[in-house]
């Protein structure tokens, strides 16, 4: 049992890294990525590959996926930024399923369907499977007070300030003088970065990947999680996370419960659940838990206070 | 000869792919969102067909009259009750809430049918060849359905009140307004269409195939592709388009395997967005 609440608990942390990904895509720069998955794949495949079959350092490797899927997503933003949200949704979508497609059928990249057995997981031999889950714990918990920091550090600078200008409106960040297609693709590239490297640590942790891992219900998940928290807040999307994790966990054995449902249907059940969940907390409750909170324009402030706070 | 064959085969595969890219296309251009439930209004109306066809022994045409009405009349609901209200929150919410909404419905028709492939009940008839290319009298019923469909929606749109209307608020929301254009009685009507020939084209697909579950979501890509290679919001964009995807389908066969049918669509979509944004017959795409 505590065995699966430390497992658990790495679910939730790699959740985490994605939502706080996800917060500069979504919360703070307004671009949407359906494809969230895909992203998430690359990082997983890539260093899974390169630790495997290179024989690279795991730290290696987990940067190299990082890294891989941020150059992904430049790609992929550079070839709809110009165009109507939409399309990039569309894009981001349709790029998820492809890769899926690709790494079922390609045998000579990871295996096809079978996927890759055997990532190694750092002192996994060495610890034992109880320390080395406690340990990978403390990883992914490292990662993400670091992203949480690096994110918070975003928020208010003047970075982050011109993503949720452009979010707001684009026109007026244009008129500012602002460059809004470099904005959006730097924003949907250190947002891939994190996706990745929450796909390379949960390669590392589950040591098997494969292409059926990688399904679109992961990216309802992540998002269920920001919307949960609150959108464009950094603790919002960690709580969101931790959340959304303790409530698919607990459907896993709620499900089960209903007389007279096979396994297909209990699985229904289940989606059934976190789709309907996702639509009601996107109607009703759209704030999420911890709303983003918004500064005060500088020009009240400073009407406020007058002249003796300048010296 | 096979590429004559295959050539064949995607022009009556378009023809099929046209019938629910027409209701993408159709939403975009009068709601202004794409609406990714199209995927689970497709399996909606493949399984209402199915009820039809196989538990009350209907024929095929007026079971796929009933895969229309079901889909149609489940898009209304669907979009009355939940896309509605998201519409007003921006184009994000919009889309997740789509996507939400298909994973929903989807197994919503997982939980009474299960995972298992089924088929329609269909006479079983021997191919005919001609000139060397071989057509099954199925395909050739599918093809004169998709185009008697696309035909009466035409007509539809050109000739009736509700058909024009639909036109004008497409072509300018608050001129027809002014025009005393009922914009809620639009939405109801283009939903009513389109999620309808999704439901049409999610049991044509089936026709010629077997159903699950995932028969729209398998082929969401493909019909994605035909709606923004033609145009995103133009509708003999999306027929244009659906040929274009469905003959390129076919001849990838040439030098991939078949299980890389729906990254043609991707590919296309990538192709088409570098190079011709707006699409082949589209107006504009920012």
């Amino acid at each position: 049992m505590e065995h699966y609440l430390v497992a658990i608990a790495v679910t939730a942390g790699i959740y985490a890294l994605m939502a706080l990904g996800m917060n500069v895509i979504w919360g703070m720069a307004g671009l949407i990525n359906l494809g969230l998955v895909g992203f998430f794949a690359v990082g997983a495949y890539a260093s899974g590959l390169i630790t495997l079959k290179l024989g690279a350092p795991i730290a290696v490797g987990v940067a190299a996926g990082t890294l891989m899927a941020a150059v992904v997503g430049v790609l992929v933003a550079l070839i709809t930024v110009h165009l109507r949200g939409d399309y990039l949704a569309i894009v981001t979508l349709g790029f998820a399923e492809s890769l899926r497609i690709v790494m079922s059928n390609e045998l000579w990249i990871a295996n096809g369907t079978d996927g890759l057995s055997g990532i190694p997981g750092p002192f996994r031999a060495e610890a034992g499977p109880h320390l080395f889950n406690l340990l990978y714990l403390g990883i992914v918990v490292a990662a993400v007070v670091v992203l949480f920091f690096l994110v918070d550090r975003l928020v208010n600078s003047p970075f982050g300030r011109v993503l949720r200008a452009i979010r707001d409106d684009e026109e007026v960040a244009r008129f500012a003088g602002k460059n809004v297609v470099l904005f959006k693709v730097k924003a949907f590239a250190f947002g891939t970065a994190a996706l990745g490297l929450a796909g390379a640590l949960y390669g590392h942790f589950t040591s098997y990947i494969a292409p059926d891992l990688f399904a679109p219900l992961l990216t309802l998940y992540v998002k269920l999680s920001l919307l949960t928290g609150g959108l464009g807040n950094s603790k919002g999307a960690v709580l969101g996370a931790v959340l959304v994790v303790f409530f698919l966990e607990s459907t896993r054995f709620l499900a089960p419960l209903i007389p007279g449902l096979s396994a297909v249907q209990a699985a229904a059940v289940r989606e059934l659940a976190v789709s309907v969940a996702l639509l009601v907390i996107l109607r009703f409750y759209a704030k999420g838990l911890l709303p983003e909170r918004i500064e005060a324009p500088p020009l009240t402030a400073t009407a406020a206070a007058p002249a003796a706070s300048r010296i | 000869m096979q590429v004559t064959q295959l050539i064949l085969n995607g022009l009556m595969s378009g023809t099929i792919l046209a019938v629910p890219a027409i209701g993408l296309t159709a939403i975009f251009a009068v709601l202004r969102f794409t609406n990714f439930a199209l995927a689970s209004h497709m399996t909606i109306g493949a399984f209402a067909g199915f009820l039809a066809n196989v538990w009350l022994a209907w024929p095929v045409v007026p079971s796929l009259l009933a895969a229309f009405v079901v889909a149609g009349l489940v898009g209304v609901l669907s979009d009355e009750f939940i896309l509605k209200p998201f519409r007003a929150a921006g184009f994000i919410t919009t889309a997740i809430g789509s996507i939400a909404l298909t994973i929903a419905l989807e197994n919503c028709v997982r939980l009474v049918f299960g995972n298992e492939l089924r088929g329609y009940d269909l006479p079983i008839r021997r191919d005919w060849l001609v000139g060397g290319l071989r057509v099954s009298p199925q395909q050739l019923e599918n093809l004169a359905i998709a185009v008697a469909a696309m035909t009466l929606l035409f007509l539809f749109l050109f000739f009736t009140r509700s058909g024009r209307a639909m036109r004008a608020f497409a072509d300018n929301p608050m001129l027809a307004s002014i025009k005393g254009i009922n914009a809620d009685m639009v939405a109801r009507l283009v939903s009513f269409v389109a999620m309808g020939l999704a439901g049409l084209g999610g049991m044509l697909i089936g026709l010629d195939t077997t159903i699950d579950p995932l028969v729209g979501f398998k082929s969401i890509l493909s019909i994605f592709a035909a709606a923004v290679v033609g145009g995103l919001g133009s509708l003999p964009g999306a027929v244009v388009g659906a040929l274009l995807v469905g003959v390129g389908e076919e001849l990838s066969l040439l030098i991939l395997s078949p299980a890389y049918r729906s990254a043609i669509g991707f590919l296309a979509i990538l192709v088409v967005l570098t190079l011709r944004p707006r699409g082949i017959l589209g107006a504009r795409a920012y």
